[in-house]
């Protein structure tokens, strides 16, 4: 078995009768962070979605952390040490902050309990302001937190991050980076979009760029910022 | 109307909307969380009933008889779930009538070849058997009072069960989103499991506790059935504080209907349903 801590290869996969997956070849390592780059509709949260099997590929195979877990069911992929923020953040409206997190803590792979209700709190210190409020209250930045927060309260190996900061304020999403780079530091692997490549340039350590549902590049963000021609070949609006 | 019978036209009222909550609360939240519209709940209570009858008629007692008829209704439960309503949830809603209105046939052709179609009764337990003396000539059967109680009971404990714990939780989160509940790593699966047999549990249980206030007959899970579905749709799908208070407010147009109003009384829930609904359009309360 490879040293990968995630490791799909060859990912056919349809939404509907669409082809969107043209045999993508993805990898994350241990404590690693990826930035998955490409415009819209090239199937980065399709590939996400093939990962933690709310997508079934036709084709391929996905391993986690050494173990085969193509096509099985979501909830035993990601209990394996994956924590999922959805785009749009998949918040609970009818739960209230305190229940978003309660939820979902369990320890995280080999038992492992860093992250608690206390320490999401201490890193999140706004939301503890807002225990009682309902999930459907928050700002979109609280929102976000609360999602990243529940994230944590799984005690993941790896956190997928899809769209980190779409619709934030600028001030919101700086905070959000902040967080994100705690995260890295604290060992916890993640793979990131989002639209502002710059701040995930200046944070990832490697980064994959799909078009059309295919991987067209991929190698070190030194490498990438190092050739602006792909950013804006394949990433430019 | 002089007190002591509104007293126990009172009581009535909400001894027979507590009962419909039991049947109700199932309902909706299989409706609410599944998106199963289970036209079989109903049969349920049938079910219940017949439980206990058959039990009593073996053990001679009705404690005994929920004893062993409370996990026989669980374990159907979950059969059912596992077997047949797990397939449904994706499904669109008329495939689920169709099924669900196959299996009030299948119930009620087995009860027939099993227990008959004859009209039981069944023994108020030794202990209960007594009325409180209200008036010269009315007094208020002991029973009924217990009905109430546990019911208020199982009322109090749902709504621990779904708003203090976690599995509660989870059962809301996935009234909400179910992938994103997967994706948290909880078994959507198990927990419908779990809410299905349930909801199966509880209508069974009312049918039970009923049967000896209320006669056990063909077909007597039809009424309840269709009493259900307008509490869940004045309650608000999926909310079981709703079904809570639309249950009362059944109990208490059917009961005060039936003595005010008789020759209009089949009229007066779905009176109270329509006026419900034109103030409300998603029920009283919105989950």
């Amino acid at each position: 078995m490879s040293d990968w801590l995630l490791e799909a290869q060859g990912l056919q996969s349809f939404y509907g009768s669409s082809h969107i997956l043209h045999g993508v070849d993805f990898r994350v390592g241990r404590g690693e962070t990826v930035a998955l780059m490409g415009r819209n509709g090239m199937g980065k949260t399709t590939l996400l979605k093939s990962v933690i099997g709310l997508v079934t590929p036709r084709g391929g195979r996905v391993a986690f952390a050494g173990g085969e877990v193509t096509g099985q069911p979501t909830h035993r992929i990601v209990r394996r040490g994956i924590a999922y923020v959805p785009e749009g953040r998949g918040i609970f409206p009818n739960l209230s902050v305190s229940e978003n997190l309660r939820m979902a803590a369990r320890p995280g792979p080999g038992g492992r309990r860093d992250w608690d209700f206390e320490r999401v709190l201490a890193t999140f210190p706004r939301l503890s302001e807002r225990l009682d409020h309902g999930g459907g209250q928050l700002s979109g930045g609280e929102q976000q937190m609360l999602t990243i927060g529940r994230a944590l309260m799984t005690n993941p190996d790896l956190l997928i991050l899809d769209e980190a900061t779409e619709g934030l304020a600028p001030i919101i999403a700086r905070e959000i980076w902040g967080i994100v780079r705690e995260i890295k530091s604290s060992g916890i692997a993640t793979v990131i979009v989002d639209k502002n490549h710059h701040a995930l340039t200046a944070l990832c350590d490697r980064a994959v760029v799909l078009v059309k549902g295919q991987v067209v590049f991929e190698g070190a963000c030194a490498a990438l910022k190092a050739q602006p021609e792909i950013i804006q070949r394949h990433l430019g609006v | 109307m002089d007190f002591v019978s509104f007293l126990i036209q009172t009581l009535n009222a909400v001894q027979y909307g507590l009962l419909l909550f039991l049947v109700a609360s199932g309902l909706t939240l299989i409706f609410g969380i599944m998106g199963v519209i289970n036209l079989a709940h109903g049969s349920f209570y049938m079910i219940g009933a017949y439980l206990a009858f058959a039990l009593v008629a073996q053990t001679g007692n009705l404690f005994t008889a929920l004893l062993l008829g409370i996990p026989l209704a669980a374990l159907l439960g979950a059969l059912l779930e596992w077997a047949l309503f797990r397939h449904l949830y994706k499904r669109n809603h008329l495939e689920q009538v169709l099924l669900t209105y196959g299996l009030i046939l299948v119930f009620e052709e087995l009860r027939s070849l099993a227990l008959g179609d004859d009209v039981h009764g069944v023994a108020v337990p030794a202990i209960f058997s007594a009325s409180i003396k209200l008036s010269d000539t009315l007094s208020y059967p002991v029973y009924r009072l217990v009905i109430s109680a546990v019911c208020v009971l199982l009322a109090i404990g749902l709504y621990i069960l779904i708003h203090r714990t976690r599995i509660g939780m989870m059962i809301r989160a996935g009234n909400h989103d179910r992938d994103m509940v997967e994706a948290l790593g909880i078994d959507i699966n198990r927990i419908y499991l779990v809410v299905f047999a349930l909801g199966v549990t509880l209508a069974a249980f009312a049918g039970m506790i009923a049967a000896p206030v209320s006669s056990v007959f063909p077909g007597m899970g039809n009424q309840v059935l269709i009493l259900s579905f307008v509490i869940v749709v004045i309650g608000g799908i999926g909310s079981v504080w709703g079904a809570l208070v639309a249950a009362l407010v059944i109990g208490f147009a059917d009961t005060f209907g039936k003595v005010l109003v008789p020759d209009y009384a089949g009229l007066a829930v779905y009176l109270v349903m329509a006026a419900v609904l034109l103030w409300r359009p998603e029920g009283i309360f919105k989950s």
